[in-house]
């Protein structure tokens, strides 16, 4: 009976006090948001990376640091320091432990977005998520020279459909000034969204990207000595060098044996690295970083509480009368403190009902953003342990802070005489 | 310091007393000098008047009635029972269970409506949840129309009240649940002539109603008229 009582005359003051109470629980609602919000996002960000590749057992590129080769090779940023000599990658298809190899040659770009070369065994091999390869949502993979094959986003973009022509570009960068004018590429098949950089980039054959450097120098197409895509066809387009190598292992355990074996090569100074480790060194160097972005937020709720209770006091200053009448009907001290922590406990769900909602809201919002703009996929999720951790501490803090006037509520209670202005 | 007239001196069985107080004395944390009570001896359904200037400690002595303050010296014996060494959660509920009390203004928590005000009592005592007859909101229902408030302001919340609504609605706060004490203290003292008469007169009658004795503290001697007993204190020379 007494918890009935407490529980509505809470309500009823809160209630009462609702206009100056509405914005420090907003206060409050926003920074749970961000709280929530940046915990949810390290998680999904997380998931999203380690979701970028999976099946492959080793990375194969020239000689640099495996957080470099990942980069290039996987999230397309940066570039390769030295590239591998076609006979090199024909000894690694060769060895019998390897399973299967996918070439990648990179180095040209289409608006902005790399260009891949690489050959049937990428859509078969290739692997994101939860071990799920790669499907086309229009159209085939490339069989011709010069047939290019675009990423969901890329099509979407650029609104490409089946059998458009393509000019790339010479280089990365958004804007190019050299582009393979001469040999332009037809849309003949887009794959379906992934939500990981696969989805921003397109594909090309490794004879197609022979082909569009015939008569190429140092960068610059040298007049006269390009070629037609006619006349490139007559060629010989087995390329010289390719960037780099995605290995599939025929037996799991001989997978280290392998990268020993690569990365002391006497024919070649080469470099292969497990894409699980060099995923989680990524995820170590942003990991610092995240992390301090939860202590920031963790600092900006335990501010917004403190506000909070800076409020509660200054309104305690008029509940004076209040806690008399109270104690005069016979309520005891601990039942006017209760009151006040219960207050703050409703306050503090009420912004965390508030966050979630808001968090919700803005998540449906802002993933397509996302998605578009940095190819991060964020989806809705039920909340996991550590955000209802997060979630539940607030009312609990909340409750501990509400402490603070309840304390004195509770100390004002006992001194008081019986009317308001006796006993101070 | 204090003096003593004409008070209640028949020696009947202590039960039928609603106060019966010895040798009270009161010591206010941060002052030297102690207050100190004439004895009170008050029958059941009695009513008493205690007139002092401001200062003399009208509101200790309340204080200290109410069991809100515990005496330095003396006891305090209510409907028959010492409540001086009782612990204050036994004096709260003893509070609760057996007095109402009207202050001399702001009477009302300013959160709640006025049917909630009045039956806040009952919420916290179950014994007076029971003595309201035949329910709280019945009861309040019929104390508030005895003391003239109008059914519009029942459902809303109290501060739409007037100064003299708003000490009826105290008196009813008081009155519910038949508790045996009522404390006042200057519960008129905002109120006009006409309005203070009226108030006294039906907070006595429904006292008197529901059996209760009530203590009215003032420092206005013309008051002094409506009551059968009265207690002078006065302050120091």
């Amino acid at each position: 009976m007494k918890a009935r009582l407490a529980f509505s005359l809470a309500w009823a003051s809160l209630w009462h006090r609702r206009r100056v109470l509405a914005l420090v629980t907003l206060t409050l609602t926003l920074s749970v948001t961000l709280l929530l919000g940046v915990q949810y996002l390290r998680t999904e960000v997380r998931q999203s990376f380690t979701n970028t590749i999976s099946g492959t057992d080793l990375i194969v590129g020239a000689r640099s640091g495996q957080l470099n080769l990942l980069l290039y090779t996987v999230f397309h940023i940066g570039d390769a320091t030295n590239n591998i000599r076609w006979s090199t990658y024909q000894g690694l298809t060769g060895d019998s432990r390897i399973d299967w190899t996918v070439p990648l040659s990179l180095g040209d770009s289409y608006r902005g977005h790399r260009v891949v070369g690489t050959d049937t065994g990428f859509i078969e091999h290739f692997q994101y998520g939860r071990d799920q390869a790669l499907q086309l949502s229009e159209g085939q993979w490339f069989d011709d020279v010069f047939d290019v094959v675009l990423g969901a986003e890329v099509a979407r973009k650029h609104d490409h459909s089946l059998g458009d022509k393509l000019i790339l570009s010479h280089g990365g960068g958004s804007t190019s000034f050299s582009n393979h004018k001469d040999t332009p590429f037809t849309v003949i098949g887009v794959l379906a969204p992934t939500g990981t950089p696969v989805d921003q980039a397109v594909y090309i054959s490794l004879e197609g990207m022979e082909a569009m450097h015939i008569g190429w120098q140092s960068g610059v197409a040298i007049p006269g000595r390009t070629v037609s895509p006619e006349q490139a066809r007559e060629r010989d387009l087995t390329p010289d060098a390719i960037t780099a190598a995605l290995v599939g292992i025929e037996r799991k355990v001989m997978t280290f044996q392998v990268q020993r074996q690569i990365n002391e090569s006497r024919v070649e100074p080469l470099s292969a690295v497990l894409p699980g480790v060099a995923l989680s060194e990524l995820w170590r160097i942003m990991g610092q970083f995240e992390r301090a972005l939860l202590g920031i937020t963790g600092f900006v709720v335990v501010i917004s509480l403190v506000g909070l209770v800076a409020v509660l006091l200054t309104l305690q200053a008029q509940r004076s009368r209040e806690i008399a009448i109270l104690r005069a009907t016979g309520a005891s001290p601990g039942l006017v403190a209760a009151l006040h922590v219960i207050e703050c406990i409703f306050l503090a769900v009420i912004a965390c009902l508030l966050a979630l909602l808001l968090g919700t809201g803005g998540l449906t919002l802002l993933s397509p953003w996302l998605l578009e703009h940095y190819g991060i996929q964020i989806s809705l999720r039920p909340l996991a342990a550590p955000e209802w951790i997060i979630l539940a501490s607030v009312p609990v803090t909340a409750a501990l802070v509400g402490l603070i006037p309840a304390l004195q509520a509770w100390r004002q209670g006992r001194r008081q005489g019986l009317s308001h202005s006796a006993g101070e | 310091m204090t003096k003593q007239t004409p008070t209640q001196t028949r020696s009947s069985a202590s039960n039928l007393q609603a106060v019966t107080t010895s040798e009270l004395g009161y010591r206010w944390p941060d002052s030297k000098a102690a207050l100190q009570f004439p004895d009170i001896t008050l029958e059941r359904g009695e009513h008493l008047f205690i007139k002092g200037p401001s200062g003399s400690g009208k509101s200790t002595l309340l204080g200290l009635l109410a069991g809100m303050l515990r005496p330095t010296s003396g006891t305090v014996s209510l409907l028959g029972e010492d409540i001086t060494p009782f612990t204050n959660g036994q004096r709260d509920r003893f509070r609760a269970d057996h007095m109402g009390v009207i202050f001399q203004q702001f009477n009302l928590v300013p959160y709640l409506t006025t049917l909630a005000n009045v039956t806040l009592p009952c919420r916290l005592s179950p014994k007076r949840h029971q003595l309201a007859k035949p329910e709280p909101l019945q009861e309040a229902a019929a104390l508030l129309a005895e003391l003239a408030i109008p059914q519009s302001h029942w459902h809303q919340p109290v501060t739409r009240l007037s100064v003299g609504q708003q000490q009826r609605v105290a008196a009813a706060r008081a009155l519910i649940g038949h508790p045996e004490l009522i404390l006042a203290d200057e519960p008129t003292s905002a109120l006009d002539t006409d309005n203070r008469d009226r108030f006294i007169e039906l907070l006595l009658t429904l006292g008197q109603k529901a059996g209760s004795s009530v203590i009215f503290v003032s420092h206005d001697q013309s008051l002094a008229t409506h009551f059968d007993h009265e207690l002078i204190l006065e302050t120091h020379p």
